[in-house]
């Protein structure tokens, strides 16, 4: 059963990747960046034409889009994304480099906005309509329609340049190398991006647990457990507290695409060096190979977080979880 | 053990923005139960029976107010002393096998139940293990989650989950909807058991064949107020009953003459006047002026200008 549901998932996946792989190269064909000038970059007066046709030619530019596609495709698949115009390095070798950095991020801002957003909705719901749920719902549908960029300067003007509490950029101090910086400089210069991409992400768990807290205690079982005696807060924290806690599990594991989006932005304002901040230099400068990594290691990324809810929930919805063992 | 008079249930709305409508779903209810007593509280579905057992409980919704006497073993049950009794001496078996949480596994939602009830954590597994077995239910039950037992089973673990804390009152509440006739049957014959031990049962039910099959006594509520307190055995023949509305439920029983000759009675708030009124056949002006009394007929009582 369970080496069925992998089969099924990679197989997907394999698709999945055909199909971005093949949309975002019909983009970037159609799209006016042309690799040459990209590559070529201030130099371009220095170039002849004929120098310009030699490297098209290396390159492989003046064969038919069908053919380019094949030959981009066969590297693809042996795990060759070519070499990035801008770091003059393996385009794998910069996305691992910049990812880890991300992922930092994107991890202390996931779980942040994971777990207070859990809280706050299941407070809220606990609560509702009292003047603390009004306050929560405020601050949810504040931040829901707030874009990311923003929130991530108004935090910037507060904390870094009126305040002073917090660096203005960066990942680590300015003329230090990665290596070189200590942990506690990089959780510095890592805290306002993860607090401006969490307070983001509380909104959406925030009101889905609530919706769910006021679902569970409505039900009949909630009805039956006051019956028995219990509180509002014992049917919250001991009887409802799984029906409430698995689909969250589920939603935030399937926003890694929206953490991913709003890195990108977060990483931009503050300076970050990460995947997003990556994403839109390579865009910018038409680093074409570079770009068309990112974009199937998103694929990836996001599909990941998907079939991990996937995952949690046939792991731990009992009624998944037997069925499946019945059959297998 | 019980005794409930006057009791209305009145609920708050709000219509058009901002206006307040109060809808009075129960008004004048009378109903006494003593130990080793099954009652049984018969009227149609929707007359808002289950209300009763939300509101002896005090679990109704925020905008809902309960008026009236009630008085539990003698004292009052007011808010404070409900919510100490509530799972320990007041139990409620509920409508449907959806009242056990489908997450959970059943033995930690009997367990809970017990020690909601003041056992002490100790003393909790053995409870529990005791509670199975009276119900017949095996062992790797308790392992087991609600969609994974039969219905009849899963009805069996309700029982055991409000009996469990040996509360001296239990309100069933529709114990037989939707079961074939053998769990149904099973289900009753455990609600008199308790009866038998000296536990007070309400039986709450739209069912009359089934509740006849157990009761002692017979509540009769026709739109929201008690029309007829009447004993079991009274329902053997029409000329023992006092209540036309009675009458009429007992014609419209399939081993009768199985004719249903009334219209769903609608509440008319709080005009004047019977509330039967609407739909009996004995009416005359006066029916139209002033709610009869609940006065003692017999053995039982009757709400009704012409008895």
């Amino acid at each position: 059963m369970i080496t069925q549901f992998l089969l099924v998932k990679i197989f997907r996946l394999i698709l999945l990747i055909a199909a971005v792989a093949t949309l975002s190269f019909l983009l970037v064909s159609s799209s006016p960046v042309n690799p040459v000038d990209a590559y070529v970059g201030t130099a371009m007066l220095r170039i002849s034409q004929d120098q310009r046709e030699i490297i098209a030619k290396r390159w492989g530019l003046d064969k038919p889009p069908v053919e380019r596609f094949g030959r981009w495709a066969g590297q693809m698949a042996t795990g060759n994304l070519g070499v990035s115009t801008i770091f003059n390095e393996p385009v794998l070798s910069v996305i691992g480099k910049r990812f880890v950095t991300s992922f930092w991020l994107m991890a202390l801002a996931w779980s942040l906005s994971g777990a207070l957003g859990f809280g706050l909705g299941l407070i809220a719901g606990a609560r509702e309509d009292t003047l603390l749920d009004r306050g929560i719902r405020l601050y949810a549908y504040t931040m829901a329609s707030t874009p990311t960029f923003w929130v991530g300067m108004i935090l910037l003007m507060v904390f870094s340049v009126s305040l002073g509490w917090t660096p203005v950029c960066c990942a680590w101090p300015p003329g230090l190398s990665a290596e070189q910086a200590t942990l506690w400089q990089r959780l510095h210069h890592l805290l306002l991006p993860a607090v401006t991409l969490s307070l983001i992400g509380i909104a959406q768990i925030t009101l889905h647990t609530r919706e769910k807290t006021i679902e569970a205690l409505r039900s009949d079982y909630a009805v039956f457990a006051r019956a028995q005696g219990e509180s509002i807060i014992g049917i919250v924290f001991v009887r409802a507290l799984r029906n409430v806690a698995l689909p969250a599990v589920t939603l935030q594991f399937a926003s890694l695409g929206e953490l991913f989006g709003g890195a990108v932005l977060a990483e931009q304002v503050f300076a970050y060096p990460g995947l997003g901040r990556t994403t839109v230099e390579a865009g910018i400068r038409g680093d074409i190979p570079l770009l068309l990594g990112i974009v199937l290691f998103s694929t990836i990324f996001v599909f990941t977080g998907n079939f991990m809810a996937d995952l949690i929930y046939h792991l731990v919805d009992p009624r998944l979880r037997k069925t499946a063992g019945a059959i297998s | 053990m019980l005794d409930i008079q006057n009791l209305s249930i009145r609920f708050t709305r709000y219509t058009f923005g901002l206006k307040k409508k109060e809808v009075c779903v129960v008004r004048d209810f009378d109903l006494s139960i003593a130990p080793g007593q099954v009652m049984a509280v018969i009227g149609q579905s929707g007359a808002g029976k289950s209300l009763l057992a939300h509101a002896l409980l005090g679990i109704l919704p925020r905008n809902a107010k309960v008026e009236g006497r009630i008085l539990f073993k003698g004292k009052p049950l007011t808010p404070e002393r409900l919510s100490a009794l509530r799972g320990r001496e007041i139990a409620l078996i509920p409508q449907s096998i959806t009242a056990l949480n489908p997450l959970l596994r059943v033995g930690v939602q009997v367990a809970r139940a017990a020690r909601l009830s003041g056992i002490s954590k100790k003393d909790v597994p053995t409870t529990v293990r005791r509670a199975f077995s009276r119900y017949l239910l095996r062992k790797e039950v308790a392992h087991c989650f609600p969609f994974q037992l039969s219905g009849g089973m899963a009805r069996r673990v309700l029982t055991a989950t409000a009996t469990v804390g040996m509360a001296d009152l239990i309100l069933a509440d529709e114990p037989t909807s939707g079961l074939d006739p053998i769990t149904a049957r099973e289900a009753l014959t455990h609600l008199r058991e308790l009866a038998d031990t000296g536990k007070a049962v309400l039986l709450i039910t739209h069912d009359i064949a089934a509740a006849l099959q157990v009761a002692d006594m017979v509540t009769v509520f026709c739109a929201g107020t008690t029309v007829e307190v009447a004993r079991a055995d009274d329902f053997k023949g029409l000329d023992q009953l006092r209540h036309p509305y009675t009458r009429a439920l007992w014609d419209a029983l399939p081993a009768n003459s199985f004719i249903g000759t009334m219209k769903p009675i609608e509440r008319t708030s709080d005009a004047a006047g019977c509330p039967f009124q609407p739909c009996c056949n004995d009416q005359n002006t006066v029916c139209g002026q002033s709610t009869p009394e609940l006065k003692d007929s017999g053995e039982g009582r009757v709400r009704c200008h012409h008895a």
